[in-house]
């Protein structure tokens, strides 16, 4: 377990860097992952981190690729909606590294 | 995810044995399970104050438990045939990623404890003490070993070094030093009900997406039913499927399959998952409590046949260890007598191989004319088949030995135009890993992966560049995540690889048939 700092207060974080609980996520949070991850975030991203947090507080996962690029896409328009403009925002895989500054846990097993 | 930037090794024209990097890879260490981790699938938390006893005792136990185990401690006389056979010693150069040296970190600790001359004069014949660096060394080569069975394949002995990496894994469990990856999965087996975490509702909701999107695609109203009673076909995939890509264009292609030769099929949120970490970890009780859960769902939803998705050690799993695990397949009501095996044994319809592997009922569908393609479809492709191990040396398919090879490729060949084979000792019974399979396909290990990939990169690229192949199909989870990661790295597109019910799925013609 670790610990990251963010306004002068501590979070936990599993070995990888993910935030253990949830519930603490807010945006400074947010963003200080997103640094650790060298991606700076725009209102595109955020549309990601937001869309990946309301699902996440419906299903307890996060979204299949495939479910995050068809809302994407109807949110920002089709040519948006596809994996390749979402490895674009996260060049790491919308999957984890999304997931990661959006404070979910890691998605698992062969992904 | 944001760590030093890390490159592929050089792909070479006319691969060689590289030169010996000793210690390249020691400082590798994929995540130590925590102890919530561990507990949660009975493990010890962390490592416990008497490990070398406990270690030693569970060597003990192993060897006297599997005789396969104590052979092949006994066995090997060094000559060397296996070592330029490992994917990881060819990527890495770490001679201790040869598999000679890997079985020797367990098989001096062996000849310590469990033979006389280990006991008596240690040092002439090579016997080891189990210190803590030792017990380190295996945790860093144990987990760098993905229990393809490659080497196996060249040694004159047959010694099945996966086996003994299980052992190695298995004692370390036992004395809690797990490694994180695979046991976090299992704990999510267990809990959720597969190795995602993917809670039924959520399932629910991307297979309801995925009827919408067929139909708008195709306009064909394909069903992905769930928990459905009373279908023939219950069909247990990788969880991956459901999440990730490009798996899930294989999962509609299994759709359509059922779609068009007008099988009635079920997924089960019970066994939302085909995959079996247990076998990775070497442990027989996890092993069988993650195979259960498949029969249970069977048994509750009344189907007449298992088939199972493209998921290599699943099917290893599923062809070679269901029958006595749990009673799928023939031969289960000997033995024993267990009465939910024996029902399971008159439910099921043996008119048909059980299991059933998807490739094997496509193949069927495609011999009986039951279902047609449009394959010029795929003509955008030019397709190469990637051989995954478990499926490979682990399983087989069909009637007829070398099933396994033929069935996938007489799929690709009847549904697309343009197939194209890699170079012979890279394919078949001596394919190459992926570079992530046996519980290795973590971020952790990405170092490891992208270096493990050389060889089947290697012999992709020289079939690109020849003859242009854009497409590499398998039928395993593993080998679909791994590369979709590490083909980047060597130059080539992330989309290159897919399923071959991808392929199946772009061709399928889907009537009124």
């Amino acid at each position: 377990m670790a610990t990251i700092a963010v306004d002068g207060k501590d979070y936990e974080t599993d070995e990888e860097g993910y935030l253990t609980d949830l519930s603490q996520w807010n945006e400074e949070v947010g963003k200080f992952l997103a640094q650790q991850e060298n991606v700076d975030l725009t209102d595109q991203h955020w549309e990601v981190i937001n869309f990946l947090r309301e699902y996440y507080n419906e299903f307890q996962i996060a979204p299949a690729v495939r479910v995050l690029t068809k809302a994407i896409g109807k949110k920002l328009g089709a040519e948006k909606g596809n994996s390749q403009y979402l490895y674009e925002l996260f060049p790491y895989g919308p999957a984890k590294q999304a997931c990661k500054i959006a404070g979910l846990p890691k998605p698992t097993g062969c992904v | 995810m944001a760590g030093p930037e890390i490159k592929a090794p050089e792909m070479r024209a006319y691969p060689l044995i590289p030169r010996l990097a000793p210690g390249a890879m020691a400082a590798t260490k994929s995540y130590v399970a925590n102890e919530k981790v561990q507990e949660e699938i009975g493990f010890p938390g962390k490592l416990v104050d008497d490990w070398h006893d406990k270690a030693i005792g569970k060597m003990g136990e192993l060897l006297g438990k599997y005789r396969s185990l104590k052979v092949f401690m006994d066995s090997c006389v060094h000559c060397g045939a296996c070592s330029d056979k490992c994917h990881y010693f060819l990527g890495t150069g770490d001679p201790k990623n040869m598999p000679v040296a890997r079985q020797d970190l367990m098989r001096s600790v062996y000849r310590r404890h469990f033979t006389l001359a280990g006991k008596l004069v240690p040092k002439l014949v090579g016997a080891r003490e189990l210190t803590r660096d030792v017990l380190d060394e295996w945790y860093s080569y144990f987990n760098q070993c993905s229990e393809c069975r490659r080497c196996s394949v060249f040694c004159p002995y047959g010694i099945d070094t996966a086996e003994v990496t299980m052992a190695a894994r298995e004692i370390l469990d036992c004395v809690g030093y797990g490694q994180k990856y695979s046991n976090e999965i299992i704990g999510k087996v267990h809990k959720i009900g597969n190795n995602l975490g993917l809670p039924g509702p959520a399932l629910a909701n991307t297979l309801e997406g995925l009827e919408e999107d067929v139909l708008e695609d195709t306009g064909v109203a394909v069903r992905y039913p769930l928990d459905v009673k009373g279908a023939e076909v219950l069909l247990v995939t990788p969880s991956a499927d459901f999440f990730a890509e490009p798996h899930i264009e294989s999962l509609i292609g299994y759709g359509k399959v059922f779609h068009a030769a007008g099988i009635s099929w079920t997924l089960s949120t019970k066994a939302s998952e085909a995959g079996n970490f247990g076998m990775f970890i070497g442990n027989y009780e996890q092993l069988r409590k993650i195979a259960m859960r498949v029969r249970e769902a069977a048994l509750e939803l009344g189907v007449k046949r298992i088939v199972v998705g493209e998921c290599g050690h699943a099917w290893r799993v599923a062809y070679s260890f269901w029958n006595t695990l749990t009673g799928i397949g023939e031969g289960a009501a000997g033995g024993k007598p267990d009465p939910f095996a024996i029902q399971l044994q008159s439910q099921l319809d043996h008119r048909y191989r059980q299991p059933m592997h998807i490739c094997e009922l496509t193949w069927d569908l495609i011999g009986a004319g039951a279902i047609s393609f449009d394959k010029e479809a795929n003509d955008h492709r030019i397709i190469t088949f990637h051989d995954s191990c478990n499926v490979a040396r682990g399983s087989r398919m069909g009637d007829t030995a070398g099933g396994q090879f033929e069935i996938p490729r007489n799929i690709i060949r009847a549904v697309a135009n343009h197939y194209v084979e890699m170079a012979p000792g890279t394919t078949h019974e001596q394919t190459f890993c992926c570079g992530g399979g046996g519980g290795l396909l973590t971020d952790d290990l990405l170092d490891l992966r992208i270096k493990g990939a050389l060889p089947r990169m290697e012999a992709l690229n020289l079939v690109a560049g020849g003859q242009g192949v854009n497409f590499m199909a398998t039928i395993c989870a593993i080998c679909k995540a791994q590369f979709s990661k590490i083909l980047p790295y060597y130059g080539f597109k992330m989309g290159m690889v897919g399923g071959v019910h991808q392929l199946v799925s772009t061709s399928i013609k889907l009537g009124d048939k």
